[in-house]
């Protein structure tokens, strides 16, 4: 252009009534320089960060409210000990709401597969390795037998696992006779069922090994979502599946191995139930589901699919934990701990959509 | 909610007909006492349907299944209720129809809404295990520190009567007995809720100890709770100091008294209330006869027995041998 330039000033004429206005190239940047603006802006971009402000915030507040009590070492870990499973359900529930789906029975995989492990192993002697194997493989298949109703039989995910849930919770009553099978006859047939509720310490804390397993899956899961093909293409699949089917992504199949993945994690989270408990107990976990879905919720990943870090949940589910140790040491009745709960999650979610109208 | 409602097989071509309702088909106790009705009917030759809500406090299924039991045209229901107050329209309703309704278990709201009440004295169940706790402490009672493993947020009557009872027993002042937490007893360490499973029962004595390390008696409100209990101990480290009570009597229940796991417990019978329920109404159906509660009480008691290897001057108790063998699960 610079060779047209006009005669005199390097500008043409009609240019100069220009003069006075923005030259400013266009940019996605606040032009409101206000605490809040930046900060949301902050927030906009490094989405898992709120969630990660909140349990910050919630343990420091819980510090000063039930004093030494709940800011202590061992109370911290022992905040992860009580939240390992249903933060580990959470990491499968968030793999299937990544694709805009929901499971309603992942508790309830999770509850049947701890009962098949513990049939096998305690009353039928089958070798611990083995019945935990068979809990894994049939968590995978229970959720494999999900993503077929909603990949092949094209029915709402909200539906198949509301029917699922019904199935698996039969079929955990007809192999369980409602009955537990007692820590003490674990101990003496098959310890290894129990692996995940051991313990080290460090300094003060106690750490168990499913709390740590929680965290290897979360990690594991991080990996997959973000530094494998695969991963792209669940949140592909979750953000558009109809502009994921026409970029070439086999939305199908990728569903599947979400559900099936999914269902796995359930399995493995059926092991690592038996530690926490002591017991295989079919009575225990049964709002597990829905205490699955409010991590996942608390911790920012949109129900909608496709948007949202997986390190959120586990986040999510330490908030829901600190809240209901920080408010029991607290003294509080525990219909007010639920009630908090209930505020909490909504909150979150409000949080969420405010940080996301930066785009309007 | 799916509701999960079993219809049970026809037993014969009996002209009298029965229902069951009960909260869970998950519980044992329930269970048990499913057992105990079915094998009943079959021998008085009384036709049998049993219903079940899915999860404890499934109350819409419940009503359900008054509805059809009126429309089968039953003589009779036996009902252990999730919601006490809420249910007494529909019991009403069949009663008025002329069916006669019996509570097993758990009382409804008030307790005169059905035509008789067959179950366990809780209060009694209570008092039995807080009496034997206090004669176990000796002079140490006085200065004992007791976590309380509850139930529901919601507090319903069994609950409230096992708790307030277990304190009556070990000689706390309960201010109002019809509510659980009114209570100013500095030996009171605290009290949480449990949902009567194993995993409530780890995290609530998990929690109780978090705030007050020096608790040595545990109340549980049931035997999986009281197994949960012991399992927080153990990763504490303090199993060995701590006394564990409880109320139920089932199979694992007795055999963690045995093994010491659990001080001591009480133990209820399902298959009694159940059995004598389906007698009732078979006698109900012949001569219109409606049975009558024990002497002093306001409902049929059904019995309670204290289990524990450890007996204690001035309360009746029996071994766990002799508690396995009239065990229930």
């Amino acid at each position: 252009m610079s060779d047209l330039s006009g005669p005199s000033s390097g500008k043409h004429d009609f240019e100069s009534a220009l003069a006075d206005s923005d030259t400013s190239i266009a940019a996605f940047e606040s032009h409101q320089k206000s605490f809040f603006d930046r900060l949301q802006h902050f927030l906009h971009g490094n989405p898992t960060m709120v969630p990660v402000i909140v349990l910050a915030g919630s343990v420091i507040a819980f510090g000063f409210i039930a004093g030494e009590n709940f800011f202590s070492a061992f109370n911290l870990s022992l905040i992860m000990q009580q939240v390992s499973i249903i933060g580990i359900l959470a990491a499968a529930q968030s793999l299937v709401i990544l694709t805009a789906g929901i499971d309603l029975s992942v508790g309830a995989i999770m509850v049947l597969m701890s009962v098949v492990i513990g049939n096998l192993a305690v009353k039928l002697g089958v070798p611990a390795p083995f019945a935990i194997l068979v809990g894994f493989a049939g968590g995978a298949a229970a959720g494999y037998l999900n993503g077929t109703f909603v990949t092949r039989v094209r029915l709402p995910p909200f539906i198949v696992t509301l029917g699922t849930w019904n199935i698996f919770f039969a079929l955990t009553l007809w192999l369980s006779g409602a009955q537990s099978i007692r820590s003490q006859d674990i101990d003496a047939t098959a310890p290894l069922l129990k692996f995940f509720g051991d313990s080290f310490r460090v300094g003060g804390a106690q750490f168990t090994y499913g709390s740590i397993l929680m965290v290897v899956i979360f990690a594991v899961l991080w990996y997959l979502l973000n530094r494998t093909p695969w991963g792209r293409h669940v949140y592909a699949v979750g953000d558009d599946k109809e502009a994921a089917e026409l970029s070439g992504i086999r939305t199908d199949r990728v569903l599947l191995s979400v559900y099936a993945l999914a269902g796995l994690v359930c399995g493995i989270a059926a092991w690592a139930a038996i530690g926490r408990v002591g017991s295989v107990s079919p009575q225990s976990f049964q709002e597990a589901n829905l205490q699955s879905i409010t991590a996942v919720v608390i911790g920012g990943i949109s129900l909608f699919g496709g948007r949202g870090s997986i390190v959120g949940p586990l986040v999510g589910a330490l908030i829901v934990g600190v809240f209901n140790s920080g408010l029991r040491l607290a003294g509080v009745d525990v219909l007010w701990q639920v009630f908090a709960i209930g505020w909490l999650t909504i909150i979150a979610v409000a949080l969420d959509q405010w940080i996301r109208k930066l785009s309007s | 909610m799916a509701a999960a409602v079993l219809a049970a097989s026809q037993a014969s071509a009996a002209d009298v007909g029965a229902c069951l309702i009960t909260k869970t088909d998950i519980n044992p106790f329930f269970v048990k006492m499913k057992e105990g009705a079915s094998a009943k009917a079959d021998e008085l030759g009384i036709d049998l349907s049993t219903y079940a809500g899915k999860v404890d406090g499934d109350h819409e299924t419940q009503v359900q299944a008054i509805e059809t039991c009126i429309a089968s045209g039953a003589k009779g229901i036996l009902l252990t209720a999730s919601d006490t107050k809420a249910i007494v329209p529909v019991v009403k309703k069949a009663r008025d129809a002329g069916l006669l309704v019996i509570a097993l278990d758990t009382p409804l709201d008030p307790i005169d809404a059905a035509d008789a009440t067959f179950a366990t004295d809780n209060f009694k169940a209570g008092e039995l295990i807080g009496q034997w706790a206090a004669a176990t402490l000796g002079d140490g009672a006085k200065d004992a520190k007791i976590g309380f493993l509850d139930l529901t947020p919601s507090q319903p009557t069994v609950d409230v009567l096992r708790d307030q009872g277990f304190m009556t027993g070990f000689g706390i002042d309960t201010k109002d007995v019809n509510r659980i937490g009114d209570e100013d007893d500095p030996r009171i360490a605290g009290h949480d809720v449990t949902n009567g499973n194993e995993e409530g029962g780890r995290k609530a004595m998990e929690n109780l100890l978090q705030r007050e390390p020096g608790i040595n008696v545990v109340y549980t409100i049931n035997e999986p709770a009281a197994a949960g209990a012991y399992e927080a101990l153990k990763s504490f480290g303090k199993e060995g100091d701590v006394l564990i009570v409880s109320v139920d009597g089932g199979c694992p229940g007795v055999q963690n008294v045995k093994e010491g796991v659990i001080g001591a417990t009480s133990q209820q019978y399902p298959l009694l209330m159940a059995s004598l329920g389906i007698e009732a109404i078979k006698a109900f159906a012949e001569s219109g006869k409606v049975p009558e509660p024990t002497p002093g009480l306001n409902f049929f008691n059904t019995g309670v027995t204290l289990i524990t290897d450890k007996p204690v001057e001035g309360v009746d108790s029996i071994g766990s041998a002799e508690g396995l063998e009239k065990c229930w699960g």
